[in-house]
C-alpha cells in the first residue's frame, strides 16, 4: 500500500512537471529547428568533411576584372567574388591537390558590367572556356575526370547558359564544357535546360550590413497583410504585358490594385526594409528570371515569402524545407491569391514565422564578411560535402574522352 | 535601391543599343537570313506602317491569335477579352511604336540541348489572368484582419511584457460641467489598456449618481469613494485638496492590500497607450515625462506679446519630468518654466488667464503599490511609511514626499525622452450650468416657434448662435452657452435671457458651479 501511494505521488509529480514544461515551452517558444530533406544540416560544420583546392589563375580572370569595376562587389551577383575570398582563407582549403575532394576555379564571369551596372554575358562563355583550357593544360586534374570533381560559381540570371534572355539561354544551353562539373548558381527551375542535375542553388547576394542597419524593434506590430514593391509591367521591354514574369506580376496588379489588404506599388520608398518588417506576407513573384533578392529580404525580416514562380528551385532546397516556410502559389492561381492567403490557418502562419525567426535560417541566406558559422558559404560547402564521396566512375579511363571541345556556338570558340 | 537598379538595368540591357553594340551576341543570328526571317521582317515593317497610320501601337497579338498553335498554347493562359485588351490599349497608348528586340510571336523552338525534357513552363507570351470580379471580398478581408490580430497577439506575447502587473489608477474628481468630458476621455483610455485595471475614483463633495453612472459605463473594476470636502474655487486650494484626495486613495490601497502598479490618472490629462506599457517596467517608484500644455488664456494683447517674445528666446520644451545624465542616471528634474506667466497665472477657476501646473505633477509618478503596504518585507529603507504622513501639516506636493531619498526614482520612457502623457487643465466657468447626467428631463418645450427667429431681444453680435430652427439646436445653444464661452458680454446677457426662459425648466436640474 505504501509503495502504491509513493508510486502514485511520483507519477503525479512527473505528469504535472511535464505539463508545466510543455506550457512553458509553448509560451516561450520563438523558433523551431529547421530540417530539410537532407536532415537537420543547417548547422553542420564542413571543416574536416571535405577539402577544396583553389586553382591559381592569372589575375586577368579575377583580380584585374574586379579592379576594372569594383561595383561587382555590391551587386547581387557578388557571390562569386566573395566565395573566392572565403575559400582562400578557409580551413577547408588545401594546398595539396592530391588530397583535394573538390577543385575550385576562381573566374569572375559576371563582372563585365554595363555603365548601368548590369553584367553583359556575351564574353562569359569565352572567358570560361579559356579558364578551363588553362586549368586542363597546366594541371592534370581536369583531364582525369573531365571536370566531374570541379565546381564553378555561376550566379548569373540563367546560370551557365550565360544569357539574360530566357529563349536565348535555352537555345544555348549550359556551356558544353561544364556538363560534368558541379554548378553553384542562383537560378533554379525544375525541368529547365539551365539547371543541371546536382547543381547547388544559392541565394543572390544581399548586403548584410545594409539589412542589419534597417532593423526595427521586434515588438512593432505587423499590420500590413501583403507587401510588394517592384514593377508589374516592364514598359521598356514588354509594354503589352504577358511576357514579363509570364504575366504573373501584371495579374497581381490587375486583380489586387484596389484591395486594401495588398500594399503593392511600383514606388521605391526609403522605408522598404522597415515596411517589410511590418508585413505578414511578402510577395516574391518571378521577373525575367524566377529568382530574386526579395526572398532573402523576406527571410531576414521575418516576412513570410509568397513565391509565385512555377517549378522554381529555391536556395539550398535539400537543407531548407521551403514548403513549410513559404507559401507557394501557382501562376495560374494568382487571381485567387487573396482567397489562398486568407484561408491559411493562423497556427500555420505562426509556425512559419517561428521557422523564419530561427537565426540559423537567416544566417544561411547571407554572405557576411568575414564568414560566420552557418552562413551561405558554409551551406555551399555542406552541399558539396553531401555529394561526397565521388563515385568511381568519374575517373576516366586512359584515353577516354567525353567532352567535345568544339561543341557549342561558333562565337564561343574565339579565344578570350 | 537594388530593385530599381535591377529593373532599370534590365530595361537598358534589353534595348536595341546593346544588341547593336554587342555584336557577338547569340550566334543564332550568325547564320544568313533565312526566308522565315525575311518574312518576319516584312511583317514587322507592315505592322509599323499600320501603327503609323492608326496612331497607336498595332499589336501583333492579332497575328498571335490567328497563328497560335495547340501544342505550345496549352499552358499559356486564358484571354479574358475585354479587360485584357483594355490594358493593352492603356499601356500601348503612346504614339511611339517600339521595335521589339525579338519578334514576340516566335514560339519557343523545341531545340533543347541534350536529352533534358523541356520545361512544362513555357517561355513566351502569356495571358494576364484577371478574375471576373477583381475586388476585395469582405469575408476574406475579415479573415485577414483576424489573422493580423492573431499575429500581433503572438508578437505581444513574445516581445511584450512577460508578467504584466495590475494597474491601479487613482483619479480625484468632482461634479462639474467638464467632468463628463474629462472622465469619458480617461475612461476610454483605461478601457483600452490591455492589462488588469483597478480604478480608484475619489470624488470631492461625496459620491454622486452623476459620477457613478459614468463609471458604470466603463465595465472596469472601480472603487468609488466620496471625500467630505467640496472643491474650492481657487487653484491653490484645489491642488491641496486633490493631494489629500490622492492620499486617501493611497490609504485605501494600503488597507485593501491592492497589488500592482499605482499611477495617478488625473481626469483632465491625456494618456497614451505606451504609457501603460512603459510603467510595467517600474520596480519601486518611477517618473515619466509629462507634456505641459499650458493653455495661454484669452488673447490678451499684452500676454500674447510676452508669449511671442518668450518663444523667440527659445524656451525649453514644456515638459516636466526626470533629467538624466549621459549614463542614464537620474540627476535632476525638468520643471515647467512658468516665468513667462509670472503674474498672469490664474487664481480662480473663472480666470481667463493661464492655468499653471504645479512644480511636479502627481501624474508624472508611478509607484509600486507594495511601497504603501504596512509591513512589506522587501520594502526599501528609503521609503517613508504612509502613516507618518498623516499628521503632517505641510503640503504634500508630490509623491517625492514619500521618499527619504529622492534619487532612487527610476526614470522611465527612455530616461524621460519620451513624453507619454499630457497635462492640460481646462474647466468651465464656475457658474456654468449643465443638465444632470446630460439627460434632458423633462423634454424641452418650444419656447419660441421657429418662425419667430431671430429672437426679438437677442444681441446682434452673435447671429450665428441664433439661427436655430430646431429644438435640438436650441438645446445645443444652451449647452454652448453653459460651456466656457469666451466672450463675456454675450454670455452674460444670454444667461440672463436664458435664465428667464429656462427657470421653469431648470427647476428639476441641479445647477452646479
Amino acid at each position: 500500500m505504501e509503495l502504491c501511494r509513493w508510486v502514485f505521488c511520483v507519477l503525479l509529480l512527473i505528469a504535472s512537471s511535464l505539463r508545466v514544461g510543455a506550457e512553458q515551452l509553448r509560451r516561450g517558444q520563438r523558433t523551431e529547428r529547421i530540417s530539410g530533406s537532407a536532415g537537420d544540416v543547417l548547422e553542420d560544420n564542413p571543416v574536416g568533411r571535405l577539402k577544396v583546392f583553389v586553382y591559381e589563375l592569372p589575375s586577368k580572370y579575377n583580380k584585374k576584372i574586379l579592379q576594372k569595376d569594383p561595383r561587382c562587389l555590391t551587386h547581387m551577383f557578388a557571390a562569386e567574388i566573395f566565395m573566392h575570398r572565403f575559400l582562400l582563407s578557409s580551413p577547408v582549403r588545401t594546398l595539396n591537390p592530391e588530397e583535394a575532394d573538390w577543385f575550385y576555379t576562381p573566374v569572375y564571369t559576371t563582372c563585365d558590367l554595363t555603365p548601368n551596372g548590369l553584367p553583359l554575358p556575351f564574353k562569359s562563355p569565352r572567358m570560361m572556356r579559356s579558364a578551363i583550357q588553362l586549368i586542363s593544360s597546366n594541371w592534370p586534374y581536369w583531364n582525369r575526370t573531365e571536370g566531374a570533381d570541379h565546381f564553378f560559381v555561376v550566379p548569373h540570371d540563367f546560370g551557365a547558359c550565360f544569357h539574360y534572355q530566357e529563349e536565348k539561354a535555352i537555345e544555348r544551353g549550359i556551356l558544353h564544357l561544364l556538363q560534368r562539373a558541379t554548378l553553384v548558381q542562383t537560378f533554379g527551375q525544375r525541368n529547365h535546360v539551365c539547371l543541371k542535375e546536382g547543381s547547388i542553388t544559392i541565394p543572390p547576394y544581399a548586403p548584410p550590413q545594409k539589412m542589419q542597419s534597417h532593423l526595427i524593434p521586434p515588438d512593432t506590430p505587423r499590420s500590413i497583410f501583403v507587401y510588394f514593391r517592384g514593377l508589374f509591367y516592364d514598359v521598356g521591354n514588354d509594354p503589352e504585358g504577358g511576357y514579363y514574369a509570364r504575366g504573373a506580376r501584371a495579374a497581381v496588379w490587375e486583380n489586387f490594385k484596389d484591395n486594401p489588404l495588398f500594399d503593392i506599388s511600383t514606388e521605391h520608398p526609403m522605408t522598404y526594409y522597415e515596411d517589410m518588417q511590418r508585413a505578414v506576407f511578402c510577395l516574391c513573384p518571378l521577373g525575367w528570371a524566377p529568382w530574386s533578392p526579395r526572398l532573402v529580404e523576406g527571410v531576414i525580416f521575418g516576412c513570410i515569402p509568397v513565391i509565385i514562380a512555377d517549378d522554381i528551385v529555391l536556395p539550398f532546397a535539400d537543407a531548407i524545407p521551403w514548403e513549410e516556410i513559404g507559401v507557394f502559389v501557382a501562376e495560374e492561381d494568382v487571381p485567387n491569391l487573396d482567397t489562398i492567403l486568407t484561408s491559411i490557418p493562423p497556427e500555420v502562419i505562426l509556425r512559419k514565422q517561428r521557422l523564419l525567426a530561427n537565426p540559423s535560417m537567416k544566417q544561411a541566406m547571407l554572405f557576411p564578411q568575414p564568414a560566420q558559422p552557418g552562413d551561405a558559404f558554409h551551406q555551399i560547402l555542406n552541399g558539396l560535402a553531401r555529394k561526397l564521396p565521388h563515385g568511381r566512375n568519374i575517373y576516366l579511363k586512359p584515353g577516354e574522352k567525353i567532352l567535345n571541345w568544339t561543341a557549342g556556338p561558333v562565337g564561343d570558340l574565339k579565344p578570350w | 535601391m537594388k530593385l530599381s537598379a535591377l529593373q532599370q538595368s534590365y530595361t537598358n540591357r534589353r534595348s536595341n543599343s546593346f544588341r547593336a553594340a554587342g555584336g557577338l551576341d547569340s550566334s543564332v543570328d550568325g547564320s544568313g537570313k533565312s526566308p522565315a526571317a525575311i518574312f518576319w521582317l516584312v511583317l514587322h515593317g507592315l505592322c509599323c506602317l499600320i501603327s503609323l497610320v492608326l496612331g497607336f501601337r498595332f499589336s501583333r497579338l492579332v497575328f498571335f491569335l490567328f497563328f497560335s498553335t495547340a501544342s505550345n498554347g496549352g499552358t499559356s493562359g486564358l484571354y479574358p477579352s475585354t479587360p485584357f485588351l483594355g490594358t493593352t490599349a492603356d499601356i500601348a497608348g503612346s504614339l511611339s511604336f517600339q521595335a521589339n528586340p525579338s519578334p514576340n510571336l516566335e514560339l519557343p523552338p523545341n531545340r533543347t540541348a541534350g536529352g533534358i525534357s523541356s520545361s512544362r513552363v513555357v517561355v513566351g507570351r502569356h495571358g494576364i489572368r484577371i478574375r471576373p470580379w477583381p475586388h476585395p471580398n469582405p469575408d476574406e478581408v475579415m479573415k485577414a484582419h483576424r489573422i493580423i490580430e492573431r499575429v500581433q497577439r503572438e508578437q505581444k506575447l513574445q516581445f511584450g511584457i512577460k508578467n504584466p502587473r495590475t494597474v491601479i489608477v487613482v483619479t480625484p474628481t468632482y461634479v462639474r460641467t467638464f467632468q463628463t468630458l474629462h472622465l469619458t476621455g480617461l475612461m476610454h483610455s483605461l478601457m483600452n489598456v490591455p492589462y488588469d485595471l483597478i480604478w480608484i475614483v475619489i470624488e470631492a463633495g461625496g459620491t454622486t449618481n452623476e459620477t457613478a453612472s459614468l463609471l458604470a459605463k466603463s465595465g472596469l473594476r472601480t472603487i468609488h469613494i466620496g471625500f467630505d470636502r467640496r472643491m474650492p474655487n481657487s487653484w491653490e486650494d484645489r491642488h491641496r485638496l486633490e493631494a489629500q484626495m490622492r492620499l486617501r486613495a493611497l490609504r485605501i490601497v494600503r488597507e485593501e492590500k491592492l497589488d500592482g502598479i499605482l499611477m495617478f490618472g488625473d481626469d483632465s490629462n491625456m494618456h497614451s497607450m505606451e504609457l501603460f506599457d512603459e510603467i510595467q517596467k517600474v520596480k519601486w517608484i518611477g517618473a515619466v515625462s509629462v507634456g505641459i500644455l499650458a493653455h495661454s488664456g484669452n488673447t490678451d494683447e499684452l500676454s500674447s506679446v510676452a508669449h511671442k517674445k518668450a518663444e523667440e528666446e527659445n524656451l525649453p520644451p514644456p515638459v516636466q519630468g526626470p533629467a538624466c545624465n549621459s549614463s542614464e542616471k537620474l540627476v535632476g528634474w525638468h520643471i515647467f518654466n512658468s516665468l513667462p506667466y509670472v503674474g498672469n497665472g490664474a487664481t480662480y477657476i473663472d480666470d481667463r488667464a493661464t492655468v499653471l501646473p504645479r512644480k511636479l505633477e502627481w501624474s508624472g509618478f508611478v509607484l509600486n503599490s507594495r511601497l504603501l503596504w504596512k509591513a512589506a518585507e522587501d520594502r526599501p529603507e528609503w521609503v517613508k511609511d504612509l502613516d507618518k504622513l498623516d499628521g503632517v501639516r505641510e503640503e504634500i506636493e508630490s509623491p517625492l514626499s514619500l521618499l527619504k531619498d529622492p534619487s532612487m526614482v527610476e526614470p522611465l520612457g527612455s530616461c524621460g525622452r519620451k513624453v507619454l502623457l499630457w497635462w492640460l487643465r481646462v474647466e468651465a466657468r464656475t457658474d456654468s450650468k449643465f443638465p444632470a447626467r446630460w439627460i434632458i428631463d423633462p423634454p424641452l418645450e418650444v419656447t419660441v416657434p421657429a418662425k419667430r427667429t431671430p429672437w426679438p431681444d437677442a444681441p446682434p453680435e452673435l447671429p450665428s448662435n441664433v439661427k436655430e430652427i430646431s429644438i435640438q439646436e436650441h438645446t445645443e445653444k444652451r449647452h454652448a452657452k453653459s460651456r466656457a464661452s469666451r466672450s463675456k458680454h454675450s454670455s452674460r446677457s444670454k444667461r440672463k435671457h436664458e435664465s428667464r426662459t429656462a427657470d421653469p425648466q431648470v427647476s428639476s436640474k441641479v445647477s452646479e458651479e
